[in-house]
């Protein structure tokens, strides 16, 4: 058995996902090869040679590959990965992206999002927007997988692995990259940050989103939002943490007028310590939080974050 | 420019999910179904197209048993031109729905899919892709904006962190992400005439696709619930549990 997982970056460093994928990798047991794709991405690559049981890097270093088009990136991986017995990237956008691409191509199914390894073959994962857990076992001769990075540790470092230059360059000619607008934030990304301090409709605004900045700098916390308050143009929708959104689970969650839609919950369910602050005491978010605040949140959060 | 839509009958988006008892999937019987939410945006983006005058002719096609008509009937209400099922009962993956698709493409050639991201019953968000893979085309997923110009398509994608506009040369596959666009109702003579629209039916498995899925699903169950915690008087309090007590700051 050996196992490719497919790095993600920006190609001057990993994202921490990457470091969640190799962890569940490890738990298949097997060789683990990490894929780095992109254009001047040694940084990248170096980064990944240090996470602790990676046994080799894979660096394709070529134009095509330099945003990442799924179109390339898979035929590259689709090409690389028919010697593996598994091929894994992280659940985000970039893995979702192209890794079904690399599934059909091999013509096997993709198990999406998993949240568990029971085994080589069964795994698990949220179907009905986590409103069920499945169990599914595959037969496929190659397992591709999308691993919910939620659901698993980051792998430590402190490893030296090779790296290996890769030669293949795919070009499909059909897709090109126009251009990136990222949120710019001296903050940690949402599902990286030990702690998350999220606003939802009873925020009433997008100024009022300011209230959780001191709170924020104080805890070194990320800064998400319910749906309805990026539905309601609060906010910008990168920051919703939720089923359609970003699936969280910080060791510290707090939810700040936010009632606790399934959706919500969905994203943020696995949390270790939930804490709500809402001035509905019937609000079904206080079912899920471990500590609730019953109160206006305008003079909670000033209180809050002078007593941090 | 012909577009092609396909869609999916799922558990309306409303409805409680709920396990059965014996662990082998979720309760379907005598719930409210419906278009997927994600494939409701779709047809709405393919009607904005040819209102626009850039599509000539929207298709859509679902796979599915018979009562998977009436969420046909609903694209053609909301404004799509004809609809094909392709009839079976069984359950497929999306594997094997993207090579059915492929052989529809290939038979149709539109210029455009435009398809949801995911199914809100398997959450899977694969179909688009393997379908995209499967013809050589490009992709342009979790689509916010989608403008066809001069051969090509250029789609604002929502990635982790923002945006990113990808252009692809015509055709290509797009998936639709939910702030793409709002859908309408379907008016009352607009559902009366959508009863008239020509609804084609094909055995699946007339297609020479191989539909059986080397995944099984072993079990299905409840996920564990969270217990609810306590409620805290005072912003001191709080900070003293998350202090003391969680030791989480």
């Amino acid at each position: 058995m050996s196992i490719l997982v497919i790095a993600e970056h920006n190609n001057s460093a990993l994202k921490a996902d990457t470091f969640k994928t190799v962890q569940a990798a490890s738990q298949l047991g097997g060789e683990i090869h990490v894929l780095v794709a992109g254009q001047a991405c040694q940084a990248a690559a170096a980064e990944a040679a240090s996470i602790a049981g990676v046994s080799k890097v894979l660096l394709a270093d070529a134009a095509p590959y330099a945003h990442q088009l799924a179109e390339n990136v898979a035929a590259l991986v689709a090409e690389l990965g028919a010697v593996y017995s598994h091929i894994l990237a992280a659940a985000t956008t970039g893995g979702k992206n192209m890794l079904p691409r690399v599934a059909a191509l091999l013509d096997v199914a993709q198990i999406s999002d998993i949240i568990a390894i029971e085994s080589a073959d069964t795994f698990v994962r949220p179907i009905y927007a986590g409103n069920a857990i499945a169990t599914v076992q595959s037969a496929d001769a190659i397992k591709v997988l999308t691993v919910r990075s939620a659901a698993f540790a980051a792998a430590a470092t402190g490893n030296n692995a090779p790296i290996e230059a890769v030669s293949v360059v795919k070009d499909l000619g059909v897709s090109s990259f126009v251009a990136e607008e990222l949120t710019k934030s001296e903050r940690p990304e949402l599902t990286a940050a030990r702690v998350i301090i999220s606003g939802g409709r009873g925020m009433q605004n997008g100024e009022n989103f300011a209230l959780l900045n001191g709170i924020a700098d104080k805890l070194n916390a990320a800064i998400g939002a319910s749906r309805a308050a990026v539905d309601a143009g609060f906010v910008p929708n990168d920051m919703q943490v939720g089923q359609t959104g970003k699936i969280v689970a910080p060791d510290l969650y707090i939810a700040v007028g936010i009632s606790g839609a399934i959706q919500h919950l969905a994203g943020m369910k696995d949390s270790k310590v939930i804490v709500a602050i809402n001035k509905d005491p019937e609000a079904p978010i206080f079912q899920v939080a471990d500590y609730g605040l019953v109160g206006d949140l305008f003079t909670v959060l000033p209180e809050l974050e002078a007593a941090l | 420019m012909k577009i092609l839509v396909p869609v999916k009958r799922v558990i309306d988006y409303n409805v409680k999910v709920r396990v059965k008892p014996d662990n082998s999937g979720v309760d379907l019987a005598n719930v409210k179904m419906a278009l997927n939410p994600f494939c409701e945006i779709a047809v709405e983006e393919a009607v904005r197209l040819k209102e626009a005058g850039v599509a000539t002719e929207v298709v859509v096609v679902t796979i599915g048993n018979k009562a998977a008509q009436e969420q046909l009937r609903t694209a053609l209400a909301l404004g799509a031109d004809r609809a094909l099922q392709l009839e079976t009962e069984l359950n497929l993956d999306s594997l094997q729905v993207a090579k059915l698709l492929a052989k529809v493409v290939a038979e149709e050639q539109p210029q455009l899919v435009i398809m949801g991201k995911q199914a809100i019953d398997s959450d899977n968000n694969q179909t688009a892709q393997m379908l995209a893979a499967l013809t050589g085309m490009g992709q342009g997923t979790f689509a916010s904006k989608v403008v066809v110009a001069d051969g090509k398509v250029q789609v604002t994608r929502e990635i982790d962190g923002g945006l990113q506009t990808v252009a692809l040369t015509l055709p290509a596959v797009v998936s639709t992400d939910l702030r793409l666009n709002e859908p309408r109702y379907a008016s009352l003579p607009n559902i009366m005439k959508a009863k008239k629209k020509p609804l084609d039916v094909k055995a699946a498995d007339s297609l020479g696709v191989a539909l059986e899925s080397k995944v099984n699903t072993l079990k299905v169950t409840t996920p564990p619930s969270r217990q609810a915690g306590v409620k805290v008087e005072s912003v001191a309090e709080l900070v003293a549990k998350l202090k003391d007590e969680a030791k989480v700051i």
